[in-house]
């Protein structure tokens, strides 16, 4: 058998896009809510200013998460013997995610629950560790996925099916330290520098007064510092040798989302650095989306496992759920999709105001409220 | 322990322990919605009050809910590869509608909710509330359809070496889905229903021992109380008919569970329902049990009910067959497979007959105590403080919580030694690329993360359950730009 044995159809192809879709909404979004907690033990230097910070994202920041969880959920259903091999293959590397984003989650609803500054400090650490932890361990997946993991067979169900796994002796007896090869590494930090960077962007655009100037300059730094290993992390990407079954098309698409990715990038430094907060934040935005792009590029047809030598190969079409499964996830996504986008984006004007510290109230108990 | 062992305690754990923020948030966000209503509609503040202290408490609760609960979705595919891929075609779908419909609904509408008191009008908000609260019930349909497959496999062929989706409307009309829906969603009812009832009443006790209680703290608690045990009551009595539609389906499809809730062991016309059992469960000793005639075969709907040795001649001779010896097209195409598997069919008997009737006698005795509740509380009356009175209010949400815990147990450990009923057993679904050492390393440092945020999590409940009811003081929308904000974190 060779890889692509059969021709992916419409759906699967389509499917692929979904998936990838899906994650830059994930990236885009939940990439400044990770890093405004990360900046948060940081940036904020006394007790108001971190409820600053935290009340920039506080509103939307689980309605973000939840765009991994349909992303896992899609792939789940849309590809199940890629969840399958994936998940299992980065058993480890997952639960960290996991513990990160349980300890962020649990850290901004419980740190104003009480009047108390070690209560909160803690809280504040956590936050910034549990952000730190996701988007690091997926960057160094990604630049896993450009680099192909590699896969065995084995059989299951008494001999009664052959299924391709993560080979793990295969990654770490291999020359590069298992998944922590130096544009492994690249990846994990270049990932968790351009949040760093979307992150004081729109923490920049999400205040007023003295802690949006900061954040500003911060913003300008911190964009400085990402572009090095941002363009190593897609040139290096690009440069990689081809896995099997790669599109020399698609090779293209990559090189030119990264590159556009970059030059995006820099846009963005300039446009901080001179104050314009909005376009810099959709210049970061889309800087991640075209980086996606080019990491998505190179899945196909693979799906980011090397499948050299295999018998029973991992791929687009062998990976994929039956036509009837994703007829049906496609008529709910084309229904389901443009609706979360438009309640999203509402979410998002109700709290378009910026917030100063002037705007946070004394007491965080207890809402007085209503309006009429 | 072999990996599938220490997988399943993994997933028993983490899925226990998910399923304690459960309840509260499916129907706690409900039955704060309600009040938010009544606020709406009366105007009083002591719905406002009520609103905002269940309110908090139930986001408190929500927090923990939600990130144990990411855990769940990406666990099938860490520790279970072989069973995600077996049946990812038919599984992965309602868990990709669930978070494409319900998780979005539920967190946006619910950041709507908790930060949008002074930035939507009264009627936007109230909206807010509901639709996070349709968001949990449209979440917990996905999810139980996709159990009650796993119960029984239905609308699937097997095909490609896995099961794969010939009719999404089969599995949405599932019998074992449309009774094991309402059952669960009613569950969580009595729990809510329980918890607003006992944190109420505890604070009914306590101005009960002061000279002069604020009248309007002592008459909101009452109307709390009130509404929680009667929320408790009715699907009490709900849950009774709903579990009994339940255990009908479930005897017809999963004979041997029904065989193992009674540890009955050899088949019996007009059988018995043992309420308490000394002995061996084995069913080679009785010391000492506590019968009731014919209750047995009132539950499950049939005079004779097929004992567990029975059952297992069946599966030696025929392979998996349901109740009527007919079987679900999957299963039917799996069989052959299956035969060369060697499966034992028999679940842990013990843990069956147990968490059956620890589910039963919790939910009856959350109801006595409901009752009993009102009682003292009618017509006006103060109930009196003391050891009594404080121990049936740990009680009121406590039982019907653990209630569901057992329940859960039943339902999964009776579907033993099955990961889908009748086709795949779960030793065969666990990754077989993931160590023992992998899972254990993740075992314990899930005990300890969890662990810790139980302690945290219950010392933020109890701080805010004594703090009571807010005070509250209508202030407009806010215009003003450097204005602080009415509520913010």
């Amino acid at each position: 058998m060779t890889l692509l044995d059969v021709t992916p159809t419409t759906l699967q192809a389509l499917w692929l896009i979904l998936v990838a879709v899906l994650w830059i909404g994930y990236l885009v979004l939940e990439g400044f809510d990770y890093g405004v907690a990360m900046l948060l033990p940081f940036v904020g230097k006394n007790d108001k200013e971190r409820r600053v910070l935290v009340n920039t994202i506080g509103p939307v920041w689980d309605g973000n998460e939840v765009w991994l969880l349909t992303a896992g959920g899609a792939m789940f259903a849309a590809f199940s013997g890629w969840y399958a091999t994936l998940f299992s293959a980065l058993y480890l590397p997952l639960f960290l995610i996991l513990v990160g984003l349980i300890l962020r989650g649990v850290a901004f609803e419980y740190r104003g629950k009480r009047a108390d500054w070690a209560w909160r400090n803690r809280w504040d650490w956590a936050a910034a560790i549990g952000s730190l932890l996701p988007p690091l361990v997926f960057g160094v997946g990604f630049a896993n996925f450009l680099l192909g993991l590699p896969l065995k067979n084995v059989t299951i169900l008494a001999g009664a099916t052959t299924v391709p796994v993560f080979d793990g002796d295969k990654l770490w007896a291999g020359p590069l330290f298992g998944l922590f090869s130096l544009y492994g590494l690249i990846g994990g930090i270049t990932f968790v520098l351009v949040f760093l960077t979307h992150g004081a962007i729109y923490a920049s655009l999400k205040t007023k007064g003295e802690i949006s100037g900061r954040l500003k300059k911060l913003a300008v730094k911190l964009g400085l510092i990402t572009a090095i290993p941002a363009v190593v992390f897609v040139i290096w990407g690009n440069l990689l040798p081809k896995l099997p079954g790669q599109l020399d098309s698609l090779r293209t698409v990559a090189w030119i989302a990264g590159l556009l990715g970059l030059v995006l990038f820099v846009g963005a430094i300039y446009f901080i650095w001179k104050g314009r907060e909005g376009i810099a934040f959709i210049l970061t935005g889309t800087t991640i989306a075209m980086v996606a792009v080019m990491i998505f590029a190179q899945l196909f047809p693979g799906l980011g496992f090397n499948n050299t030598g295999l018998k029973v190969m991992l791929d687009i079409t062998t990976a994929s759920s039956s036509p009837t499964t994703l007829t049906l996830m496609t008529v709910a996504a084309c229904i389901f999709v443009p609706i979360v986008l438009l309640y999203q984006i509402w979410a998002y004007t109700v709290f378009r105001r910026r917030l100063g510290v002037e705007n946070i109230p004394d007491e965080v108990d207890e809402p007085v409220v209503v309006g009429g | 322990m072999g990996s599938d062992t220490i997988a399943r305690w993994q997933f028993g754990i983490t899925t226990v322990y998910h399923y304690f923020f459960v309840p509260v948030t499916i129907a706690l966000s409900l039955l704060v919605a309600v009040l938010q209503t009544q606020w709406y509609r009366t105007g009083s503040d002591r719905y406002l009050r009520l609103t905002k202290f269940y309110g908090k408490l139930f986001l408190i609760n929500f927090a923990m809910g939600v990130v144990t609960g990411i855990v769940q979705e990406f666990q099938f595919g860490m520790n279970w590869s072989e069973y995600s891929r077996f049946v990812g075609d038919i599984f992965g779908a309602p868990l990709a509608l669930e978070a494409l419909v319900a998780f979005f609904l539920e967190s946006t509408f619910l950041g709507l909710w908790i930060f949008g008191w002074d930035k939507l009008s009264r009627g936007k908000h109230l909206a807010m509330i509901w639709l996070a609260a349709i968001g949990t019930l449209i979440s917990s349909i996905f999810i139980i359809a996709a159990n009650s497959w796993m119960q029984n496999p239905v609308g699937a062929i097997y095909n490609n070496g896995r099961a794969e989706l010939v009719d999404f409307g089969a599995v949405l009309t599932n019998p074992i889905f449309l009774t094991q829906w309402p059952h669960a969603v009613i569950g969580a009812f009595m729990v809510a229903g329980g918890f607003i009832a006992g944190v109420a009443g505890w604070h009914m006790a306590k101005l009960a021992k002061q000279d002069k209680p604020v009248a309007e703290d002592v008459s909101a608690f009452r109307t709390a109380t009130k509404f929680g045990a009667i929320v408790m009551l009715v699907a009490g009595l709900l849950i009774i008919l709903s579990g009994d539609l339940l255990g009908k389906q479930m005897t017809r499809v999963q004979p041997m569970k029904m065989a193992a809730a009674e540890a009955l062991y050899s088949t019996e016309t007009n059988a018995s329902f043992s309420i308490f059992t000394i002995g061996s469960l084995d069913g080679s000793k009785e010391i000492f049990s506590v019968r009731v005639p014919g209750v047995l075969s009132i539950l499950a709907g049939e005079s004779t009910v097929k004992g567990i040795n029975e059952i297992k001649a069946d599966y030696a001779k025929n392979g998996f067959t349901q109740g009527d010896g007919k079987q679900e097209v999957l299963q039917q195409q799996f069989a052959s497979k299956l035969s060369a598997l060697g499966v034992d069919p028999t679940p842990n008997i013990p843990v069956s007959y147990w968490a059956f009737r620890i589910m039963m006698g919790l939910g009856f005795l959350t109801m006595i105590v409901g009752a009993w509740m009102l009682w003292v509380t009618r017509k006006g009356a103060m109930p009196k403080p003391g050891k009594l009175w404080t121990t049936m209010m740990w009680i009121l949400p406590l039982a019907p919580l653990f209630a569901n815990s057992f329940g859960w147990i039943f339902t999964e450990m009776g579907r033993q030694p099955w990961i889908v009923a009748g086709v795949l057993p779960t030793s065969f679904a666990v990754s077989p690329t993931v160590s023992v050492a992998d899972v254990w390393i993740t075992m314990i440092l899930y005990t300890l993360l969890y662990g810790t945020l139980a302690v945290v999590e219950l010392g933020l409940m109890f701080k805010f359950i004594k703090k009571g009811l807010p005070d509250v003081a209508p202030v407009e929308q806010i215009v003003d730009e450097d204005a602080p904000l009415s509520f913010a974190y």
